[in-house]
C-alpha cells in the first residue's frame, strides 16, 4: 500500500532529501504555472522574426483563477479567437496584433495593477477586459490615468460612463427594463426580488422596484446573500411564503447552482413560479444541469440559438476550436466581437492611438454574431438587440421574445421619468 | 404553521450539513491539532471523484445509472482517504511540531488542489445528476415539503457519526488512535507506531471530508473553489464544540446551525450570519475552550 515505500521507520537521510528534491520541484512548477511572468501567448508568424514595431500589442485582462475564472477564461478564449482570425486575415494596418495575457485573479486590487502593469510596461494599444463590476470599478481610475483603452464585454447596472471604456454589453435598458416590462405583460405582477449582496444587484433591484412603482406590479419580497451563499432553504421557505408570480433572479456565481438545485428538490418547479435570470447563460446552465432550469427564463442579447448566419459561423469555429462540449453565450460573443470593433476603430483611424481610436469607434458597425451592433457615439455603450428565452431541456434557449431591432443604450435611464434620481446601490 | 416547520426542518438539514463537513476537521484539526485548511479541498475531492463516477456509469453502465451514487459515496471516501494518507506521509508529519506553520503549508495545499481540479476539469462548474431515488420529497401536509436529498444528508451525517463513535470507542485501532492523541510520548512507549495511527487519523479524516463531498453534490455547485464555501464553517463549528473532543461538534452544528437559519429568517442572509458569528464569539469570550473541552498533548 506505499506505506513501506513512504517509510514509518526512519530511513535516513536518504529519504530525506528525496523528500526535500520532491517538495522543491512541485514548488517550482507551482511557481512557474500560477505567480510566474505572465505568459504571453504566440502568434501565429514566427515570432523570431517579427520586431518590435511589426507587431500591436494588446492586453487580455481576466480572472483565470480565483472563484471568478469559472466565467471569464472563456472570455479569454473568445478574444483570443477573434485576435487569431484577425491576424489570419493581414492583422491591423499590416501589423500583426500580439496577445498578452494577465490573470486578475478574482482580486481588484490585482485587476488595478495588471492594467497598469500592461499600460505602462508593456504599453499596449488596448486591453480587453474585466467581468465584475468591482474589477471595472478597479481598472477605472487607472485607464483614465494613463489615457489607456478597457473594452468590457458584460452586461452591468448602468450608471456610469467613462470616456476610456467602451462598454459591448448590455446597459440597463438592453436587458433588466425589458425584461420587468414583458413579466408585466404576461400578468405576473408579484414580483420577488433575489439577488447576491454587491453593487450590480443592489442597484439593479433599484432600477426595478422603481419601474415597478411607475408601472404597476407589485413588490412581495426582496433579498440579498453574500456571494459565495450555498444554502438557500430558509430564503426558498420566504419566497414560498411571499407567493410571488415571478422571481427576478440577480444572483451571481456558485450561488446560482445551490438555489436552483434546492429550488427543485423543494418541489417548486418553474411552471408554478418561474424566475427571470440576467446572469445564467448558457455556460452557467452546464454548471447547474438543464433538469433544474428547464421552463425558466433568461434575457439577454444573444443566444448560442439565435438565428443569424454569422452566429453559425461562430459557433462552428469556437467548438471547432475549443472543444464541441464546449458553449458560446452572451459574455463570450460580446468579447469576441469587441476585438473587431476596436480593430476596425483602428483600420478607420490609422493609428492605435488612444484618442483616435476613440474618435474613430464612435458610431463604428459591426455584424456581430446577434446581428448588428454600434457602438454609441455618446455614451460608448453599444446599440443590442434584446431577447427574452426559456430554457430547455439540452440547456439551451428558446427565444420567446425579440427587440427586432439593436436598441439604443441608455446607461442613466434618461428616457424614462420614473427613473428619476437613480443612484448607484450601496 | 407550515412556514414554521418547514423552517424547523431546514435548520435541521443545515446542521447535519455543517456536521457533515466539519465531522473530518473534527478529527484533522481537533484531535490532530492540524490547522487544516485544505479540508475544503479535501471535500472538493469528494465531489469530483462523483463526478468521474457519474460520467463511468453514463458511458458505461447506463442501464444501471442510479447505482452510481452508493458507488460514488463509496469510492469518494477511499480516494480522499488515501489523498490525505499521501498528504501526512508527504508534509504534514513534518509539522505536528509546528501547528501554526500547518495554516500556512495546507493553504498551500489548498491552493494546488484548487489549481490542478481547474486543470483537470477546467474552471466551469460541473452537473451532477440527482439519482432519481434521491428526486423530489415526501409532502408531510399540503405546502410542507421535506426534500428527500436534505433527508439523505442528515441519515447519511448521523450514521458517519456513529460509524466514527463506533471506530473510535470500540475497536482496537480506535482505541490506539485516542491513546496517541491524548498522549503521544506514552503511546509510543507503551509500542504503539505512532507514525502509523497519525497516518491512519488523517486518512479518516479526509476520507470523511469526502463523504461530504459526495452529499453535497445534491445540494450545491461543483467547481473548484467549492471549499471555500464550507471551510470557515466548519472550523466555526470545531471550535465552538472544543477542540479535542467529538461530542462537541454534534451540539455545536446543531445550535449554528439552528442560530444561522432562525436568524436568517427573522433578517436577511447576510444578517443572519452575523447574528450567529457574534453569538459564536460571545460564547468564546465566556468559555474559551468551547462546549466541550478535553485536556490533550496538543493544546497544553
Amino acid at each position: 500500500m506505499g506505506i513501506c515505500l513512504l517509510g514509518y521507520k526512519n530511513t535516513g537521510l536518504k529519504f530525506k532529501s528525496l523528500a526535500i528534491i520532491l517538495g522543491l520541484a512541485l514548488l517550482m512548477s507551482i511557481a512557474c504555472y500560477g505567480c510566474g511572468p505572465s505568459k504571453e501567448v504566440k502568434t501565429p508568424a514566427d515570432s523570431g522574426t517579427v520586431t518590435e514595431s511589426e507587431v500591436i500589442k494588446v492586453g487580455i485582462l481576466h480572472s483565470l483563477s480565483g472563484t471568478m475564472s469559472i466565467s471569464e477564461t472563456s472570455l479569454r478564449d473568445a478574444e483570443l479567437m477573434a485576435i487569431e482570425e484577425i491576424n489570419a486575415t493581414g492583422g491591423v494596418l499590416g501589423k500583426i496584433i500580439e496577445p498578452i495575457v494577465e490573470d486578475g485573479a478574482s482580486d481588484w486590487p490585482t485587476f488595478a495593477e495588471k492594467t497598469k502593469k500592461l499600460l505602462e510596461r508593456d504599453k499596449v494599444a488596448t486591453i480587453f477586459g474585466c467581468w465584475t463590476s468591482a474589477s471595472r470599478k478597479a481598472v477605472l481610475p487607472v485607464v483614465e490615468k494613463y489615457n489607456g483603452l478597457l473594452w468590457y464585454p458584460v452586461q452591468y447596472e448602468g450608471l456610469e460612463s467613462s470616456r476610456n471604456i467602451f462598454y459591448t454589453g448590455a446597459a440597463p435598458n438592453q436587458q433588466i427594463v425589458p425584461a420587468v416590462e414583458w413579466l408585466l405583460k404576461q400578468g405576473k405582477k408579484n414580483f420577488f426580488l433575489l439577488g447576491s449582496d454587491y453593487v450590480f444587484p443592489r442597484t439593479a433591484h433599484k432600477i426595478i422596484k422603481a419601474q415597478l412603482k411607475a408601472q404597476e406590479g407589485v413588490l412581495v419580497g426582496e433579498e440579498y446573500t453574500p456571494l459565495g451563499h450555498i444554502d438557500y432553504s430558509t430564503v426558498i421557505n420566504k419566497i414560498k411564503a411571499a407567493k410571488p408570480d415571478v422571481i427576478f433572479n440577480t444572483l451571481n456565481g456558485d450561488s446560482n447552482v445551490a438555489f436552483f438545485k434546492q429550488f427543485r428538490a423543494a418541489g417548486i418547479g418553474s411552471e408554478s413560479i418561474p424566475t427571470m435570470s440576467v446572469s445564467i447563460a448558457e455556460e452557467e446552465i452546464r454548471g447547474i444541469g438543464a433538469e433544474y432550469m428547464e421552463g425558466h427564463y433568461a434575457v439577454w442579447n444573444y443566444f448560442q440559438t439565435t438565428d443569424t448566419p454569422e452566429n453559425k459561423e461562430f459557433v462552428k469555429k469556437y467548438k471547432a476550436r475549443y472543444g464541441q462540449a464546449r458553449v458560446t453565450d452572451d459574455p463570450i460573443e460580446a468579447a469576441y466581437f469587441q476585438v473587431y470593433l476596436w480593430a476596425d476603430a483602428v483600420k478607420k483611424a490609422g493609428s492605435t492611438e488612444v484618442d483616435k481610436v476613440r474618435e474613430a469607434a464612435k458610431g463604428i458597425e459591426f455584424n456581430a454574431p446577434e446581428g448588428l451592433v454600434r457602438v454609441d457615439p455618446e455614451n460608448q455603450h453599444t446599440w443590442k438587440t434584446v431577447r427574452i428565452g426559456r430554457v430547455t431541456t439540452e440547456g439551451q434557449f428558446k427565444e420567446l421574445w425579440s427587440s427586432g431591432e439593436p436598441v439604443k443604450p441608455d446607461p442613466y435611464l434618461k428616457g424614462y421619468n420614473w427613473a428619476g434620481e437613480l443612484k448607484p446601490g450601496k | 404553521m407550515e412556514v414554521f416547520l418547514l423552517q424547523v426542518f431546514n435548520g435541521l438539514s443545515v446542521s447535519s450539513i455543517l456536521l457533515l463537513t466539519a465531522l473530518g476537521l473534527a478529527i484533522t484539526f481537533g484531535l490532530m491539532n492540524v490547522i487544516n485548511m485544505a479540508h475544503g479541498e479535501l471535500i472538493m475531492t469528494g465531489s469530483y471523484v462523483t463526478y468521474v463516477v457519474q460520467m463511468f456509469f453514463l458511458k458505461h453502465i447506463a442501464g444501471n445509472f442510479d447505482l452510481y451514487y452508493p458507488v460514488a459515496l463509496i469510492l469518494s471516501f477511499f480516494v480522499t482517504a488515501f489523498i490525505g494518507f499521501l498528504l501526512e506521509r508527504s508534509l504534514i508529519r513534518f509539522l505536528y511540531e509546528r501547528p501554526l506553520d500547518t495554516l500556512l503549508a495546507t493553504w498551500g495545499v489548498g491552493m494546488i488542489f484548487q489549481q490542478i481540479a481547474r486543470d483537470i476539469f477546467g474552471a466551469p462548474n460541473l452537473e451532477v445528476r440527482t439519482p432519481h431515488w434521491l428526486k423530489g420529497g415526501v409532502e408531510i401536509m399540503a405546502g410542507l415539503q421535506l426534500p428527500y436529498n436534505r433527508l439523505f444528508i442528515i441519515i447519511l451525517a448521523i450514521f458517519c457519526l456513529i460509524g466514527v463513535y463506533f471506530y473510535m470507542y470500540h475497536t482496537a485501532s480506535g482505541c490506539r488512535m485516542r491513546a496517541v492523541m491524548q498522549n503521544r510520548s506514552m503511546a509510543s512507549c507503551l509500542g504503539i507506531s505512532i507514525a502509523k495511527v497519525d497516518a491512519y487519523t488523517f486518512a479518516l479524516g479526509s476520507g470523511l471530508a469526502g463523504i461530504a463531498g459526495c452529499a453535497l453534490c445534491l445540494l450545491g455547485p461543483i467547481g473548484p473553489s467549492l471549499g471555500t464555501y464550507y471551510i470557515v464553517d466548519a472550523f466555526m463549528v470545531v471550535v465552538l464544540g472544543g477542540v479535542g473532543k467529538l461530542v462537541g461538534i454534534i451540539i455545536s452544528s446543531g445550535v449554528v446551525g439552528g442560530l444561522n437559519t432562525a436568524f436568517e429568517f427573522g433578517s436577511t442572509a447576510t444578517m443572519g450570519k452575523v447574528l450567529a458569528l457574534i453569538m459564536v464569539i460571545l460564547f468564546l469570550r465566556w468559555k474559551p475552550s468551547g462546549l466541550i473541552s478535553l485536556k490533550v498533548r496538543a493544546l497544553d
